[in-house]
């Protein structure tokens, strides 16, 4: 694939005023791992909620594919090809680990093609192929309830990647995690990347580190700037918005 | 953990779980010979054979509560306007009844209140298949309309039961208030009405709608089991557990969620048409706000997303009922109370939800077969088992 796979232009998104982003631009092409930073309250999350069609845009446009997203429901932005993964894990905890992930990999997903679609045999290998790859497939017939957060987290990337999709947004997907675990998800990430385009929201720098190629500083809704590690890390402005604030906090 | 992982997955037969669902099949077939042919003589040789009428009433109402089960029990949303869907269902076949008059003839009410024709409304109840049809389909597009413009709002919870409370009064006051239509709030009696040639309340035609209601509530069961087992019950489970996910996964939750509704709508509207006949009359009080609760009290009490719950609860919550007003006239409404308190805190899972978990470690123990648990997370930890399982057959990795 060739071109960019998402484009925001302009865009802005008030909450009563409140410009939660402000005049944004941005863009990702096919095949790209982008991180996305920035302090609290810099706009991320309604950064994703924007693309996935939770939040409506006051202002400007965002064209996935080449098609403007401004006025599909979240469900049929998701169909599309859009896959979020959220903050916390949301995953159904009444249903078991292979369950969720057969719900999610389920291509026809339409009312009477889930009431009267059978699984293909091809579904269940490869529902199994990606339990192995999130490494819980030996959970794979326990509830989602009794995985541990860590487990959760990795279900739901794996539901993510189910589902298919051209770009995967993955909201701080190492929030909570153990440091072998967090380098599970990074690694999680990073061979996922070879197929996927993603777009990963963190906080944590060390994680960052890890899986990062280009990064994208959000301050105050807007880009600040975008770049390698080293370049952003080097940036003045990021330095005092972001990572200058973080060294006060320790002083 | 990775060598573990790599292993392929093991997938149960597919026979395993079809020879499963015939021995389901083979009980529900025996318990509803059971209760068509044993039951019905065993009361009648003890000298208890209105209980048997009882039966098929409560029967009609467990209709109901798998309704109210696969909306609230498994999809998570609290109707407590349910009443509207039962009575609409119970009018229904009232109406028809009320026509099986001489040619020319007008219900009895309406020529009372000086009306000297029948109100367009009625006409279409002469007809046997529209009545059955209206008894069905009537509830599920009320509850398609109401459930559409609810859902695609996105009101959920509480305030979804709110207005199906609110549905609820209006209904209930607009029945009562239509004197002249529908005979207000005296209702509209069916035990004196002749159906082919016999008096609805006479033993033949109550014995056949004792079958009948058997025949429903088997034919709801095996539908409602058939929409919860597939990949459509596990959504209705997943918008249960967390809706925004479903919507993300790329779903439209408010098309099964109205779907669910008028299935559910049209189940109370079966349980309303077939509990109409059996006790004789039908009247706006199937609309009051408490009926409505106890059907949910039904299925909390039995155990909810438990479809054999839904059934147990409707029955033993009537019975229990039944019994205790006989008892203790007085008094009896506080048992209820009780009941429901009883289920609230120490079986949050209602009867079935007890048997299956506490209740039938508790019966080993009795018997004597407890397992003994030196380490409950390990015994349980899913990684042991199956290294346990796949470890004789290592060799085969190479």
């Amino acid at each position: 694939m060739s071109g960019k796979l998402l484009e925001i232009e302009n865009l802005t998104v008030s909450f009563d005023g409140f410009k939660a982003l402000n005049n944004l631009n941005f863009s990702m092409d096919a095949g790209e791992l982008r991180v996305v930073i920035g302090p609290n309250g810099a706009g991320k999350t309604t950064f994703l909620d924007v693309i996935t069609g939770k939040v409506q845009p006051t202002v400007g446009n965002v064209r996935f594919k080449g098609r403007d997203l401004r006025k599909m429901p979240e469900f049929a932005i998701a169909q599309f090809g859009v896959g979020r993964k959220f903050q916390t894990p949301r995953v159904y905890l009444n249903l078991s680990v292979r369950d969720n992930m057969e719900l999610a990999y389920n291509k026809q997903k339409g009312l009477w093609t889930t009431l009267w679609g059978k699984p293909k045999t091809g579904d269940k290998d490869a529902i199994a192929q990606l339990l192995v790859t999130v490494g819980l497939l030996s959970k794979a017939n326990s509830p989602a309830a009794l995985l541990s957060h860590g487990e959760k987290q990795r279900l739901e990337i794996g539901m993510l990647v189910a589902q298919s999709p051209d770009l995967l947004l993955v909201d701080e997907p190492v929030a909570g995690l153990t440091d072998e675990e967090t380098e599970k998800v990074g690694d999680l990430l990073l061979a996922l990347s070879a197929h996927h385009s993603i777009l990963v929201i963190e906080h944590d720098m060390e994680f960052v580190r890890q899986i990062a190629r280009k990064i994208t500083v959000l301050h105050e809704g807007t880009v600040l700037c975008e770049g390698t590690m080293d370049e952003v890390q080097s940036d003045p402005r990021v330095i005092e918005v972001y990572l200058g604030h973080q060294e006060d906090d320790e002083d | 953990m990775q060598t573990i992982v790599e292993k392929s997955p093991k997938t149960p037969p597919p026979n395993k779980s079809r020879s499963r669902l015939w021995v389901e099949a083979a009980i529900v077939a025996g318990l509803a010979i059971a209760v068509l042919v044993l039951l019905p003589g065993l009361l009648n040789l003890t000298g208890q054979s209105f209980r048997v009428g009882l039966l098929g009433r409560f029967m009609a109402l467990a209709i109901a509560a798998l309704g109210i089960d696969l909306i609230w029990g498994y999809t998570g949303i609290l109707s407590l306007g349910h009443g509207l869907f039962f009575a609409l269902g119970g009018y229904a076949l009232a109406m028809y009844l009320q026509l099986q008059i001489p040619a020319g003839q007008l219900p009895e009410f309406i020529t009372l209140y000086g009306g000297t024709e029948l109100p367009l409304l009625w006409k279409p109840f002469y007809s046997l298949p529209f009545t059955i049809f209206a008894v069905m389909v009537i509830p599920a597009l009320l509850a398609a309309v109401l459930g559409y413009l609810v859902f695609r709002n996105r009101i959920r919870g509480v305030y979804f039961s709110i207005l199906t409370q609110a549905a609820l009064i209006v209904f209930f006051n607009f029945f009562n208030g239509q004197q002249k239509l529908i005979n207000g709030t005296n209702g509209l009696k069916t035990d004196t009405a002749t159906l082919f040639g016999q008096v609805v309340s006479s033993a033949p035609v109550q014995g056949t709608f004792y079958f009948l209601t058997v025949v429903f509530l088997v034919a709801a069961y095996a539908l409602c089991r058939w929409l919860t087992s597939g990949r459509f019950g596990k959504l209705l489970v997943a918008i249960r557990d967390d809706e925004p996910r479903v919507r993300f996964s790329g779903y439209n939750p408010t098309a099964f969620k109205v779907l669910v509704f008028a299935v559910s709508a049209a189940l109370a509207g079966i349980s309303g048409a077939l509990y109409t006949v059996q006790s004789g009359i039908i009247t706006p009080n199937a609309m009051d706000i408490g009926f409505s609760i106890e059907m949910v009290i039904w299925v909390a009490v039995g155990g909810r997303a438990t479809l054999v719950g839904a059934i147990l609860g409707a029955l033993v919550v009537n019975f229990a009922k039944s019994l205790l007003s006989e008892q203790f006239s007085a008094v009896w409404q506080f048992f209820q109370g009780a009941l429901f308190l009883l289920v609230v805190t120490a079986l949050p899972d209602g009867i079935v939800g007890w048997l299956m978990t506490q209740g039938r470690d508790l019966l080993r123990s009795l018997f004597g077969r407890s397992q003994i648990m030196t380490y409950p997370s390990l015994e349980t930890d899913p990684e042991v088992q199956y290294e346990r399982e796949t470890l004789g057959n290592r060799e085969s990795d190479g």
